[in-house]
């Protein structure tokens, strides 16, 4: 059973090597949905191996903040782009001092 | 049997997560990115959470993965990377940090030491039993999880609003 949780962690780890490495905005964002999804393994896993319903219920329950954060963070990204004509983290520094 | 199809799905995780993260378009990402979560969906129904597994197909790939590919291909937005790095030693300290995460996270997952796993109760994963679930303990959450769903349809009409910067 702990293959099922290793792989769980390998997948969220590349997900936040993503959100470090990358600077278009739209992957990385990707990038933490991809740590969602390896969360909502480890969930599974441990509803299979606790024989436990729970975990599945909660899964239910990431995926529906995981759809509420896309479409405002998209909403977001589409308004920098609209004012900034681009979508490169590192061009937008507004608040460097 | 159930080994090998693990690997094989596995394996089409790592790599198609591994490739989201290296390519330059983000079409080229997002696709990739429809690769793992296709494989995961093939975990699920090795783990017995066949309803899990059909909603991550819908709302994951079907939803949410098609509003990524209208926003890219709303934005067609092009990317300063390969330029000059504002931050350096960015990349190499990046990765140091994520090999840590991971072997953070394995010592804890080993050290839980986990044994076969049982065999499953009767009806496990159907639609069924995930309802019986989240009706007789998680009716709370369910309803704050409707109006969650309500606030978020409502931010990202109020930020789409041309007028809504001035």
């Amino acid at each position: 059973m702990s293959d099922y949780l290793i792989l769980s962690g390998v997948l969220f780890a590349i997900g936040a090597l993503g959100v470090l490495v990358r600077r278009n905005a739209l992957i990385v964002f990707m990038s933490i949905e991809l740590m969602l999804n390896a969360v909502n393994l480890a969930f599974v896993s441990f509803a299979r191996q606790l024989n436990d319903m729970t975990g599945q219920v909660i899964v239910f329950f990431v995926l529906v903040v995981a759809a509420a954060e896309v479409v405002v963070g998209l909403a977001i990204i589409v308004n920098i782009f609209r004012t900034k004509e681009t979508v490169d983290i590192d061009d937008i520094d507004l608040l460097r001092g | 049997m159930r080994s090998v199809l693990f690997w094989i799905l596995a394996l089409a995780a790592v790599g198609s997560s591994l490739t989201m993260i290296t390519r330059s378009k983000p079409v080229h990402s997002a696709i990739a990115f429809l690769g793992t979560l296709v494989s995961l969906a093939g975990l699920f129904l090795l783990l017995y959470a066949q309803f899990v597994a059909i909603l991550q197909i819908v709302i994951y790939a079907g939803a949410i993965l098609v509003l990524f590919l209208f926003v890219i291909m709303l934005l067609h937005a092009r990317s300063g990377e390969g330029s000059v790095e504002k931050l350096r030693l960015q990349r190499p300290l990046a990765i140091v940090l994520s090999l840590a995460l991971l072997a953070g996270v394995s010592f804890l997952f080993l050290q839980a030491g986990l044994s076969e796993a049982p065999t499953p109760a009767a009806g496990m994963g159907t639609a069924e039993e995930v309802g019986k679930t989240l009706f007789d303990h998680f009716i709370l959450p369910f309803e704050v999880a409707s109006v969650l769903l309500l606030a978020g349809i409502l931010g990202a009409v109020v930020l789409s609003k041309k007028e809504s910067w001035s």
